[in-house]
C-alpha cells in the first residue's frame, strides 16, 4: 500500500517569487514525517507540491525532482488526478462540502473515481469512518450535513474522505491548528492507527506534537522575509529533539527563534 | 422627567437606608482615589454611582421606528396595488358573457363583452417557458467560462459586456427582433418545417417568422444576461478549500465543477433563474412587437401567432372602452397571480436544502 517519497532538488515558486529553494528528502513507506519550522518557511508550499496541488495556483511552478516509488510526479506525461488520487491532502481547516451530508461526504471522491454500486460505497463509507474513529459518533445519522458537525468530527470527516479512495500517501497540512485540545488528541492517535497502512507526512506549528507522533522530523527555515525557505536538518525525531546537529534547529526548538 | 433621574442624583444610591458595610455611596468602593481628591468630589467616569438609566428618546428609537415604517410601507403598497386591481376589475368581470379563466377570444369591447384569459395565459407562460429553455444553459456556460476558466484578463471585460447587453431597453430588442432577426429565424423556421414537421411542435402551414420561436429567442437574450452575471457571482464565491479539497481527491477541473462549485451555487442559480423568468414574463413591448398577436392555444412554435398577457395590455389598451380597461386590469391580476406561484415555487425549492446550505458557513 504504502509507497516511497524521494523529493531531490524541489524548489517552488509563486511567479517570480522563490518559496522553498532545493529541498531534498526521503520518505520511507509507513512512517510519519513532520515538517516544522517559523511561518513563512515553506514547509505548506513543499507539501503541497508533493501531490501536485502547488501547481493550482496561478503563475505556481516547480523545478526539481520528486518520485513515488521511482515514477516522477512532474513527468509530463503522468495524469495530474492519478498523482493526487495516489496522494491524498487533508486540509489545515476542516473543509467538508458543504451541500453535501456525512455519507456523501466519504464517498465523494469515490464517486469521482467512478464507483457507482451501492454495496461498494456503502462498505467504503463505513471502512473509512471506522478508520478515521468517527463511526461510532455519526453511524445514526449519515444522511446528515457534514458541515453540522464539530471542527474535531469535520476534520476525522475529511480524513475519512481522503482515505476512503485508498490513497498510498496522505499529506496533512496542520491538521490541528484548528482544533481543542481533545480533538486534536484524537487525531493523533488516528495517526498512529493509519501509519500501518499509510506513509504519512504533516506539516505542523506544535512541536509537542512533532515530537509525539513522528518518526522523522524535517526542520525548515528562512534567513529573513523573502528569502526562499530551506530544509535545515532532517534526521530521525528523537535526535532532532534531543541533540539536533545544527544550531538553528537547537535554537527554534528550544524557543530561542531566529 | 420625575421617572428619569440625572447621573448626579444618583450618585448618593446606595449612600443612605443600607447596612453599614454600605454605607459608603456605592461608586466610591471602586475607585483607587480617595474622594477628597477628586475634583467637585464626582464620581469617577468608569464606575461612579449607580448604573445610569438608559434615555427614552434616541437614535436607537428612531432608527428602529425608521425602518418598521419602511417595512409597513411595502405592505401597504402592495395591499393599494391589490385593491386598486380588483376593484377595477370587478365590474368587468361581472359584465363578462363568458368564463373569463378558460375562454380564449378576446372582445371586451363589445357588447355584450366576451373574453377570457386562456389564451394569453398559455403564450406567456410558454413564450417564457422556452426562452429559458434557451437562456439558462447557454448563461451557465458562460456563467462557469467566466468564474473558472478564462483568464483574469479576459473575464473582467467579457463579464461587463454581458452586463452591459442588460441595459439595453427592451424596446430595442423588440425592434430589433421584429425587423433584423426575424428574417433568419423565418428562414430556419421553414427549415424546420420541411424537414421536422412530423413534431407537432413545427408542424403548421404558414405563414412563419412572427411565432412564439421569434419572440422566445428575443425574450432568451434579455434574461441572458440577468442570469449570466448572478450565476457567475455565486460560482465565484464557492469556497476555495472546497474547491481544492475536490481536486486533491483527484477530479479534475469539471469533476471539481460538479462537486463542489454548481452544488454550492444551486440556490443562486435557481433565484437567478426566477428572476429571469419574472422579468420574461413580465416582458411587455419586446413581446408585443415580435409576436403575432393571436388568440389561440397552440404548441406550434414556428407559425405566425402567439400573444402574451402584457403584450396584449400594450397593444390594446389605447382602443379599449371602460370595460376593455377593467378587462385588461384583470389580465395584469392574473399575470400577478403567475409571478407569485413561480416565486413562491423558486422559494420553496430553495428553502427545501436549507439546513445544508445554512451549516455552510
Amino acid at each position: 500500500m504504502a509507497k516511497r517519497i524521494e523529493a531531490s532538488g524541489v524548489s517552488s515558486y509563486y511567479g517570480d517569487f522563490k518559496a522553498i529553494d532545493g529541498v531534498s528528502m526521503t520518505v520511507e513507506p509507513k512512517t510519519i514525517t513532520a515538517l516544522i519550522g517559523p511561518s513563512g518557511c515553506g514547509k505548506s508550499t513543499f507539501l503541497r507540491s508533493i501531490n501536485r496541488m502547488h501547481e493550482v495556483l496561478p503563475g505556481a511552478r516547480i523545478e526539481g525532482k520528486l518520485t513515488i516509488d521511482d515514477q516522477n510526479i512532474y513527468d509530463p506525461d503522468v495524469d495530474v488526478t492519478a498523482v493526487r488520487r495516489l496522494i491524498g491532502m487533508v486540509f489545515q481547516r476542516p473543509n467538508p462540502f458543504p451541500t453535501m451530508s456525512i455519507y456523501e461526504n466519504v464517498v465523494a471522491g469515490l464517486k469521482l473515481n467512478g464507483v457507482k454500486k451501492k454495496s461498494l460505497l456503502d462498505d467504503a463509507a463505513e471502512k473509512s469512518l471506522k478508520s478515521a474513529n468517527l463511526w461510532d459518533e455519526v453511524k445514526d445519522r449519515l444522511n446528515r450535513p457534514g458541515a453540522g458537525l464539530s471542527g474535531g468530527q469535520q476534520q476525522r470527516l475529511c480524513i475519512a474522505r481522503t482515505i476512503a479512495v485508498e490513497p498510498q500517501v496522505v499529506l496533512m497540512d496542520e491538521p490541528c491548528s484548528a482544533l481543542d485540545p481533545i480533538s486534536t488528541l484524537a487525531i493523533e492517535d488516528l495517526m498512529f492507527k493509519l501509519k500501518d497502512r499509510f506513509t504519512i507526512i504533516i506539516v505542523t506549528h506544535n512541536m509537542q506534537q512533532a515530537a509525539r507522533v513522528s518518526d522523522k522530523t524535517g526542520f525548515f527555515s528562512i534567513d529573513k522575509t523573502g528569502d526562499p525557505g530551506r530544509l535545515i536538518e532532517y534526521d530521525d525525531t528523537q535526535k532532532i529533539f534531543s541533540n539536533p546537529t545544527q544550531k538553528k534547529t537547537e535554537d527554534y526548538i528550544t524557543g530561542r527563534f531566529g | 422627567m420625575g421617572d428619569n433621574p440625572s447621573r448626579s442624583a444618583s450618585t448618593e444610591a446606595g449612600g443612605s437606608g443600607v447596612t453599614a458595610r454600605h454605607a459608603r455611596p456605592a461608586g466610591d468602593g471602586v475607585s483607587p482615589i480617595p474622594p477628597d481628591d477628586r475634583p467637585d468630589n464626582r464620581p469617577p467616569l468608569g464606575g461612579g454611582g449607580a448604573l445610569p438609566t438608559k434615555s427614552r428618546f434616541s437614535m436607537e428609537t428612531g432608527f428602529r421606528g425608521l425602518s418598521t415604517a419602511a417595512g409597513v410601507m411595502v405592505l401597504v403598497i402592495i395591499a393599494a396595488i391589490a385593491v386598486f386591481l380588483i376593484s377595477k376589475a370587478a365590474p368587468a368581470l361581472t359584465a363578462n358573457d363568458a368564463n373569463f379563466l378558460t375562454t380564449k377570444e378576446w372582445f371586451p369591447n363589445d357588447t355584450p363583452p366576451v373574453f377570457g384569459i386562456a389564451a394569453l395565459a398559455f403564450g406567456t407562460v410558454l413564450s417564457s417557458v422556452i426562452a429559458l429553455l434557451i437562456a439558462v444553459p447557454i448563461a451557465m456556460g458562460i456563467a462557469l467560462f467566466l468564474s473558472h476558466y478564462a483568464p483574469k484578463r479576459l473575464a473582467t471585460p467579457l463579464g461587463f459586456i454581458i452586463d452591459l447587453l442588460a441595459a439595453v431597453p427592451s424596446v430595442v430588442f423588440g425592434l430589433w427582433g421584429r425587423d433584423v432577426f426575424s428574417e433568419p429565424v423565418k428562414d430556419f423556421s421553414v427549415w424546420l418545417n420541411k424537414y421536422f414537421s412530423w413534431i407537432p411542435l413545427f408542424g403548421g402551414e404558414g405563414p412563419f417568422g412572427r411565432s412564439i420561436l421569434l419572440g422566445s429567442l428575443v425574450l432568451a437574450i434579455m434574461v441572458l444576461p440577468i442570469v449570466t452575471s448572478l450565476s457567475r457571482e455565486v460560482f465565484q464565491q464557492t469556497p476555495g478549500m472546497n474547491e481544492e479539497a475536490a481536486l486533491a481527491l483527484g477530479a479534475t477541473k469539471w469533476e471539481m465543477i460538479r462537486t463542489a462549485v454548481l452544488p454550492y451555487g444551486k440556490p443562486g442559480v435557481i433565484a437567478s433563474v426566477m428572476l429571469g423568468l419574472g422579468r420574461a414574463l413580465g416582458e411587455t413591448i419586446a413581446l408585443a412587437l415580435t409576436l403575432g398577436t393571436t388568440f389561440v392555444i397552440s404548441f406550434n412554435l414556428i407559425q405566425s401567432g402567439g400573444n402574451s398577457i402584457a403584450a396584449n395590455i400594450a397593444n390594446t389598451f389605447g382602443e379599449a372602452n371602460e370595460t376593455g380597461r377593467g378587462a385588461l386590469i384583470a389580465s395584469g391580476l392574473v399575470l400577478f397571480a403567475i409571478t407569485l406561484v413561480v416565486n413562491m415555487a423558486a422559494r420553496a425549492i430553495i428553502y427545501r436544502r436549507r439546513e445544508f446550505r445554512d451549516s455552510a458557513a
